[in-house]
């Protein structure tokens, strides 16, 4: 019979991680060993602003982060006077003002990070029919998390294996389902350059990218795993003394 | 001071005996000595839906049951309400510790033949519950309106189209002729209103089961007072114990593993223009999802996983054993665990698409597994259990529970017996 639960229990497993993982059909990912990673995991405050960076001057020509307001830039390290001068940078549309026109202002940090379109048809209208997702969420939204995201960006420019059709305005990736991406080549080297005047390789700049929206998905992943640790503790604490007081009181009962 | 409560209360109770009634029910309620710990996941289960009750009513206070802003509310919920991440993820992963802790309890009850006479209706309301249960959990499923959110709840809508007047019947769920804002609207005050049901129902099967007192390892009936020991202390403490372990566990996957149980096309806003490849339920419900594919006809698919869960209310009569706990049915018990791991295999049936072929089974095909498994589930409960009820040759029963050695424990009893004399 123990025999017989084990199996059980093992199955149980073998299945659950099956399911999460959608099954076999998914190819292993160039894993990384991210610093968010595990149950202590933070996020590397070098990479977040370095991420950021590169999504300001590379992907937000296309890709929005409606999710986030400029203020919670302060989780990256940035104080006030920084975020008000990001913000600055920024023109959001409000109103409508006492004619009833709407009109554009300098960003706040109270405001969100305005959208690169209008709408979806003038996303679409300018990209040639593909629509550049909004980024907030994206690495909770794709199998693979964070090492899809990387595996993503640092994926362009092998050899297109025999079989596979590339068509016309699409870029051959392994990593994306199908494997044609309508998404240019994002990164390049020299694309970016940062504060200390180096200029970081593509896969550099992915894994910077991938932290910084890592964060941008899970802002409150810090304070949930700190939290998380105190919870365990308490919770073992607990469990340990209720353990030694249904001893004592079970020590009561004959046998 | 104290003497002030007590005359309170004795004014109270005087007048309206709810308190010596909780005192009977609760503290004195007599309780078989030998549960083991398979019998937590009773009390476990009312504690996972109180805690989902009331964290649903903090997260209704902050959703928005519109199409338009549904998927929004929940992002709201998540980033600028205080401690809403947890809340969110406290609920989201509460189904799922809920499915499992009822599972649990419900193999446990078969273990034992926690569901015959004279528990049968004790059982039937239990099978009550986990129906109520699935559709509670089914819409709220829907509420974050994800891609996973629509396409499910239109899928699973979709299968009501197989009965007669079926387009009607799905019209009507819908409140349209799509999944929509009226099915969003109607499955948020169903959500919110369902699980009060299940506390009705809780309460039902609360009262089947102070009735008769539970059942135990042994499933013979208490015959001497020593057999007994009062429900307070003893079993609150071991209750609380358990409770320490399994929130743990839930502790565990709110903050460190938040989507472990989740799917991440759901962390994409609906969209009726785009099908996601794969549309799996949640894993709880894998196992009924393996039955409906597994039979190629629409109508008995549909009319098999129904089935699957209906069954459950006659297992009190297919199983015609006098005998209650599978500790003395050696066939049973084998027969028992065998369907454990075929219930297993369904859901891993359940998570991989019907044309998979599985190399490691002599190139069998999923759908394949998935009509032998099906086969295997009902031939349990509908060829074997009976059976066994006929010809299954029990091993002797203890006297009583305070004397589990069986003939040994007679032996030493005549022992002294002749001592004595």
């Amino acid at each position: 019979m123990k025999k017989l639960l084990t199996t059980a229990i093992v199955l149980a497993i073998f299945y659950v991680s099956h399911a999460i993982a959608g099954g076999d059909d998914t190819e292993t990912l160039v894993r990384q060993d991210w610093a968010f990673e595990g149950m202590t995991g933070t996020f590397d405050r070098e990479d977040l602003q370095h991420g950021f960076q590169v999504y300001k001057e590379v992907c937000a020509a296309c890709h929005g982060i409606k999710r986030i307001r400029f203020r919670e830039l302060s989780s990256l390290g940035y104080n006030e006077d920084e975020i008000k001068a990001i913000a600055a940078g920024y023109e959001v549309k409000v109103g409508p003002d006492d004619m009833g026109e709407m009109y554009d202002r300098a960003a706040r940090p109270s405001d969100a990070f305005p959208p690169p379109y209008a709408n979806d048809k003038a996303a679409r209208a300018a990209n040639n029919g593909a629509l550049p997702p909004d980024l907030s969420l994206i690495s909770k939204a794709r199998v693979g998390g964070a090492d899809y995201l990387y595996s993503l960006l640092t994926g362009y420019g092998g050899e297109v294996p025999a079989g596979q059709e590339v068509s016309e305005g699409l870029y051959y990736n392994p990593w994306f389902p199908g494997h044609q991406i309508a998404m240019v080549p994002p990164l390049q080297e020299g694309i970016v350059t940062y504060s200390d005047g180096s200029s970081p390789s593509i896969a550099e700049m992915a894994k910077a990218v991938t932290t910084f929206l890592a964060w941008a998905a899970e802002p409150e992943m810090e304070t949930r795993k700190q939290s998380g640790i105190e919870a365990l503790i308490y919770l073992a604490v607990f469990s340990l003394l209720m353990y030694l007081v249904m001893r004592q009181v079970w020590s009561r009962v004959e046998k | 001071m104290s003497s002030k409560v007590t005359r309170i209360s004795n004014w109270i109770d005087y007048r309206l005996p709810i308190i010596s009634m909780m005192k009977h029910e609760l503290n004195e309620y007599p309780t078989p000595k030998n549960l083991n710990y398979w019998w937590n996941f009773g009390s476990l289960a009312g504690i996972v839906l109180m805690v989902m009750i009331i964290s649903g009513i903090f997260l209704a206070m902050h959703y928005d049951p519109n199409t338009k802003n549904a998927f929004d509310s929940v992002e709201h919920i998540m980033r600028d309400v205080n401690g809403g991440w947890f809340l969110r993820y406290l609920h989201m992963n509460g189904a799922s510790m809920f499915f499992i802790v009822v599972y649990i309890h419900i193999f446990r009850g078969m273990y034992y033949g926690s569901y015959k006479y004279p528990r049968e209706l004790l059982w039937i309301l239990g099978v009550v519950i986990l129906l109520l249960m699935m559709a509670t959990a089914f819409m709220g499923y829907v509420l974050p309106w994800g891609q996973m959110s629509f396409w499910g709840a239109t899928v699973i809508t979709n299968l009501f189209s197989a009965f007669p007047f079926g387009d009607s019947i799905v019209e009507w769920l819908w409140g349209g002729y799509s999944v929509d804002n009226p099915t969003l609207n109607r499955f948020f005050a169903l959500h919110y209103l369902f699980p009060f049901l299940i506390v009705g129902v809780v309460f039902l099967h609360l009262i089947a089961l102070h009735q008769h007192g539970s059942n135990n390892p042994l499933g013979i009936d208490r015959k001497e007072p020593r057999d007994s020991i009062p429900f307070h202390p003893y079993y609150t403490v071991k209750d609380l114990f358990g409770l320490g372990i399994f929130a743990f566990i839930w502790a565990f996957f709110i903050f460190f593993a938040p989507n472990f149980f989740g799917e991440p096309d759901n962390y994409i806003e609906a969209d009726p223009l785009v099908t996601p490849p794969h549309i799996v339920p949640e894993w709880y419900f894998l196992p009924f999802y393996a039955i409906l594919r597994s039979i190629p006809h629409k109508v008995a698919g549909v009319l098999a996983m129904v089935g699957a869960i209906f069954v459950l209310f006659f297992l009190p009569w297919l199983d015609t054993c006098k005998v209650r706990s599978a500790k003395f049915r050696p066939i049973y018990k084998k027969l028992f665990w065998l369907f454990v791991v075929n219930c297993f295999v369904l859901g891993f049936v359940g998570a991989h698409s019907p044309d998979e072929v599985f190399y490691y089974l002599g190139g069998m095909s999923n759908q394949e597994l998935g009509q032998i498994t099906t086969i295997l589930y009902f031939a349990f409960f509908i060829i074997a259990v009976p059976l066994l009820g006929m010809f299954e040759k029990t091993t002797p029963l203890p006297a009583s529970i305070s004397e589990p050695v069986n003939r040994g424990g007679d032996r030493r009893k005549k022992s002294r017996q002749e001592a004595a004399a």
